[in-house]
């Protein structure tokens, strides 16, 4: 393996780095799509220079790119979301119901197999599938369909379908997460949903343990172990050992286990990062010292990461779909700040360095591992 | 001839630099002027108006000779200054955000 591309969306425009296998010199390009906000970027597995990212104002509403050069141009393909049938309510902040409306897609999912097929997940909270390599979008209506839907509401960030996960080994599987909902699994393909919540704890909802409601903020899964799941809600780091049916707590010794981001290693199923951030309140590391907490056990036994990042006066978030890994030997970890650094560790995070410091702030970060 | 002035993010992602010309027949009004410019720069659909309602998108104004035309019907005649040619068909980005 030669080499890594890091694809980094920002407020403010799309960003390209690029690496060979040392990961010491990075080139970086852009921006693209300067002065929109670039929600996520991905590209396909099977086809690395098919790429897709979501770009989008709050002038002129949602454009999806598609590059099929590894980000050299671009293409503007389908931005046409529209909800199967009549969508419904959902709950809204003051207990309302409020009409459900298209406003943005949070992530974009290529297929383990197909570059033209890609899921998005949008919000307010859907799921949506392109098999014409994004030039038109279906709603999988099933999801939102789904008889808690009425209890699904929207998170300080919105109502938003963030987290797609498929699953390698059993092609019919999908994961997603939602904001503030829940996770949710299909094993049919995307026809139908069920709610995988038990053992999530929510304090700040009515009913701590109810079947949906659950501000969970990422969920993370190694491609080879695709039945453990690791999650990071509101408050709690939590592990699913049987395909998200039931979930425990493993924060452990984590200095807060509020956060965002949360990643697995990719070699080792059981080692796990996080970046604890203060509280639902101050949106910010502890103590102003940037940390990347690693797990070796799966959870529970944490260790703080600290060489090469910033032990005081720092005052930025990492965002949940900020952090990815690569799969070079030894394995590579990248996350993004919304101060504009994005921070890589080329030794799995022993030692990190920022790759590039001065972006906008930065929602999302993906890694490709190039041939 | 019919000129539009697009704003900066809308004339980057229809790749264009300046005004955009074109003839238009029959009647000169929001929506035969969207839905021409529209036909030409297929990836501007969504960015102006809703795809399914084709409501104006709430950050967005539209004006014709110096006058804030936002809020009259998509099927009113525009200014007859637009329709020849001799003023712009401006779509103008409200001043917000960060």
């Amino acid at each position: 393996m030669s080499g890594a591309r890091v694809l980094v969306g920002t407020k403010k425009g799309a960003f390209i780095l690029t690496s060979d296998g040392k990961r010491k010199q990075w080139d970086v390009s852009g921006p693209h799509f300067g002065g929109w906000e670039i929600y996520h970027m991905k590209g396909s597995p099977v086809s690395p220079d098919r790429l897709y990212a979501s770009q989008s104002t709050g002038w002129h509403g949602q454009v999806v790119q598609r590059s099929d050069d590894g980000g050299k141009t671009w293409e503007a393909v389908g931005n046409k979301f529209v909800y199967d049938g009549v969508p419904g309510t959902h709950q809204w902040y003051d207990g309302t119901q409020h009409p459900w409306e298209f406003k943005r897609v949070w992530h974009l999912e290529p297929s383990l197999t197909d570059p033209d097929t890609v899921y998005a997940g949008v919000e307010d909270a859907a799921l949506f599938r392109s098999t014409d390599a994004g030039q038109t979008w279906h709603e999988m209506a099933g999801l939102r369909e789904h008889p808690s839907g009425a209890k699904w509401q929207p998170g300080a960030g919105g109502m938003c379908l963030h987290t797609i996960l498929l699953d390698p080994s059993h092609p019919e599987r999908i994961y997603i997460a939602i904001s503030a909902a829940g996770a949710f699994r299909s094993d049919d393909g995307g026809k139908s949903w069920n709610p995988i919540n038990r053992g999530l704890r929510s304090l700040y909802i009515p009913d701590p343990t109810a079947e949906v409601g659950h501000c969970v903020h990422h969920v993370a899964m190694h491609p080879a172990r695709p039945d453990v799941l690791f999650m990071q809600k509101h408050w709690d780091v939590m592990r699913s050992d049987d395909a998200g049916e039931n979930w425990h707590e493993i924060s452990g010794d984590l200095p807060t286990d509020f956060g965002f981001a949360i990643d697995v290693h990719a070699h080792e199923p059981d080692t796990v990062y996080v970046v604890p951030i203060k509280s639902d309140a101050e949106h910010f590391p502890p103590e102003g010292k940037l940390r990347v907490y690693r797990s070796r056990t799966g959870g529970n036994e944490w260790e703080a990461l600290t060489s090469g990042l910033p032990q005081s006066d720092c005052y930025v978030n990492v965002l949940r779909d900020a952090m990815s890994v690569d799969q070079l030997d030894p394995c590579g970890v990248y996350f993004g700040t919304t101060g504009g650094q994005v921070y890589a560790s080329a030794d799995a995070g022993d030692n990190w360095e920022p790759i590039v410091r001065d972006l906008p702030a930065v929602l999302s970060v993906e890694v490709q591992t190039l041939p | 001839m019919i000129r539009v002035v697009l704003p900066p993010h809308l004339r980057t992602l229809a790749r264009v630099s300046g005004d955009v010309e074109f003839q238009l027949e029959g009647p000169v009004t929001q929506r035969t002027v969207l839905d021409a410019l529209e036909s030409r720069y297929p990836v501007l659909r969504g960015t102006i108006r809703d795809h399914v309602t084709q409501q104006r998108r709430a950050f967005l104004r539209f004006f014709a000779c110096d006058q804030d035309i936002s809020l009259d019907p998509p099927d009113a005649p525009l200014p007859d200054a637009v329709a020849r040619g001799e003023e712009p068909f401006y779509v103008i980005g409200a001043i917000a955000g960060g």
